[in-house]
């Protein structure tokens, strides 16, 4: 019983399973995508993500082709980002820079609280309230004011519908979802720069914004980066709230102000519902998409993040 | 009046004009800055507000104790979504927790090897996956093994999403326990795997517990990765199983069996569902799920910092 160390082994053995199986998963979840869209995958070959400007996507005749939803993931997401970064990072500079000591902590937590309203009742909120109070007319004034511009104007063609169901809705939701996770950590990001560089800008003779925006951003860009691109992972990924106001049509138009369909949009609305074995597998075909690009961009997020974090503690001792 | 004529001043370090320009900048970005932190908090207080006003109008004592009636007639609850949440949330619960807890005791005790950061990077990686991707995965590995929707598979795939906040929480606990605690027990000849449960995790109990409070309503919320596991079911009852299981004489477990084994709804999946329907009664019991999804999420949100702040104010003194 000795070489048992009282069940010390054991137990190593056990958490040491465990833990090798949350490894586990991760390569499970990629290998069953992987398996149950191998049909798909030889069908279509590589056609079934590269852009074109007449995708098909016809489970009458099992023809499909998923650019039309990666555009509209893309799309939305990168608008999402254009409007949650500014916004995101100005919580994070106030609530790590600025903000009185009593108002830090409730503000913080209202900010986190942001991020755990679930994903349909953001749906609903917003097919009722928001979409007819702000994305409608907000789309009737982009389409007058930008319509027009050749070249930009492809992205604010046609008219808004009156519901307001549109690319436009879901970047603006997504934006408000996002928000939340990008500010969390890049407030992290910038308690983590040491008061060094702080005292050393201001010794200078610096005010207290380009003291924030020539020392402290430059020196946390990695880490701000890394929260960018976690938001944008988790706009990439996010389903109930845009599928919700997106309208989910397949129509050709790039606008912004028209309906579209994203990704995981596509997935929620017809897999449990997918007739032929092909269209099963074009759906599961796109979730592995999603899937991939989503592992990747946490992969370079996670990184960028933990260099900051590493880096910093070493460079104060020295 | 060009740079030419002024080389004098320029050697100037201190021009008045050019402070005044870099104060007025100043006080603009850093306004601005504040005025972004009020922005983000006008959505937070219009879903809560509205949701509180539109679905406490629509909530009433049926609303939580009737299963729903046909289309077109009014009155009805949502009392099987309710029960499928409660028992989805359950599952989740069962299936993440102890393998979570398990997981972070090894990242805790093992930080630098080579398991223990894939550990922490797998975490990572795994909260980053999409929610209908889980759901995917959920269908491929219990839905189509065993032919058939059922509740046990959307309490798997909530319980994938729940896993990477159970693995964090605890681990982030497990570290702050002071070493002499561990230490203490050990050098008391106890083995280790008893100073863990007797010792270390009982002392990080109440951070632990916090976090799978946070996890479970996160879980209890998610839609997406139960549209093709645990798919809905309107008729879902679990009074009625549990009696019908009895009556004939089931033992437990095969209650229980039946209970996870057949398509459930959950308050978040009736939400999706109704909000799409042109019924006015439904969209007035589709704000009632809301505001009963808010109350759960900002309720457990809310005690949980409480608890947390109130605890480490008493660690400090």
């Amino acid at each position: 019983m000795d070489g048992w160390k009282h069940g010390d082994t054991l137990w190593r053995l056990l958490i040491a399973l465990t833990a090798a199986a949350v490894l586990v998963l991760i390569l499970a979840i990629g290998w069953l995508l992987w398996r149950d869209s191998s049909a798909a995958r030889q069908e279509f070959g590589v056609s079934f993500v590269l852009p074109t400007s007449d995708a098909s996507w016809n489970p009458v005749f099992d023809k499909f082709q998923a650019w039309p939803f990666i555009y509209g993931t893309l799309q939305t997401s990168f608008v999402a980002l254009l409007i949650a970064i500014p916004v995101s990072l100005g919580i994070a500079i106030f609530l790590a820079e600025l903000s009185p000591a009593w108002l830090r902590t409730p503000l913080g937590w209202m900010i986190e609280l942001l991020a755990a309203i679930p994903s349909v009742v953001y749906g609903l909120w917003g097919i009722f309230v928001f979409l007819p109070a702000v994305v409608t007319p907000l789309g009737d004034a982009l389409g007058q004011a930008f319509g027009g511009i050749p070249g930009l104007g492809v992205f604010f063609a046609g008219l808004i519908p009156q519901s307001g169901s549109s690319r436009l809705a879901a970047s603006l939701i997504l934006a408000i979802m996002i928000v939340p996770t990008i500010a969390a950590v890049s407030r992290d990001v910038f308690l983590a720069i040491p008061g060094a560089q702080r005292e050393a800008a201001m010794a200078l003779g610096a005010t207290s914004w380009e003291m924030i925006w020539q020392v402290l951003i430059p020196y946390g860009l990695s880490g701000i980066l890394g929260a960018v691109i976690l938001g944008l992972g988790r706009a990439l990924g996010e389903t109930m709230a845009v599928t919700m106001v997106i309208g989910n049509s397949i129509e050709g138009s790039l606008s912004l102000l028209r309906p579209g369909y994203t990704m995981s949009s596509i997935i929620a609305n017809e897999f449990a519902e997918a007739v032929t074995e092909l269209h099963t597998q074009a759906l599961v075909e796109i979730g592995l998409v999603l899937f991939i690009m989503t592992l990747l961009l946490n992969i370079v997020a996670r990184f960028l993040v933990w260099r900051v974090a590493r880096r910093t503690p070493q460079e104060v001792r020295a | 009046m060009t740079t030419s004529t002024m080389p004098a001043k320029r050697q100037i370090v201190f021009s008045e004009a050019r402070f005044a320009r870099r104060r007025i900048v100043n006080l603009i970005m850093l306004g601005l800055t504040g005025a972004m932190a009020l922005l983000a908090l006008v959505p937070l207080i219009w879903i809560t507000t509205y949701v509180i006003l539109r679905g406490g109008s629509s909530i009433n004592v049926s609303f939580f104790t009737q299963a729903p009636r046909p289309l077109g007639v009014a009155g009805g609850g949502v009392l099987h979504a309710i029960q499928g949440t409660f028992i989805l949330t359950a599952l989740a619960g069962v299936f993440a927790i102890p393998p979570g807890v398990l997981a972070a005791v090894y990242a805790a005790r093992n930080p630098n090897t080579p398991l223990g950061i894939a550990v922490r990077f797998s975490t990572d990686v795994l909260s980053g996956v999409p929610s209908i991707v889980v759901g995917l995965f959920g269908y491929a590995l219990i839905v189509k093994t065993q032919g058939h929707y059922s509740a046990l598979a959307g309490g798997l795939a909530l319980a994938i999403l729940m896993l990477p906040i159970v693995v964090r929480t605890t681990e982030e606990m497990i570290k702050l326990v002071p070493h002499t605690l561990r230490e203490g027990s050990l050098a008391l000849g106890a083995a280790e795997w008893k100073t863990t449960l007797r010792v270390v995790l009982p002392a990080a109990m109440n951070g632990i517990i916090t976090g799978l409070m946070l996890g479970l309503a996160r879980a209890s919320g998610e839609t997406a990765p139960l549209l093709f596991t645990a798919l809905g079911n309107e008729r879902y009852d679990a009074f009625r199983i549990i009696k019908s299981g009895i009556q004939t004489g089931q033992n437990p477990l095969s209650i229980l069996n039946m209970l996870v084994e057949q398509p459930i709804d959950s308050l978040p999946l009736t939400l999706w569902k109704y909000a799409q329907q042109p019924y006015p009664e439904r969209i007035n019991q589709a704000w009632g799920v809301a505001l009963v999804l808010m109350a759960i999420v900002l309720l457990t949100n809310v005690s949980a910092k409480l608890w947390v702040t109130r605890r480490a104010g008493q660690l400090k003194g």
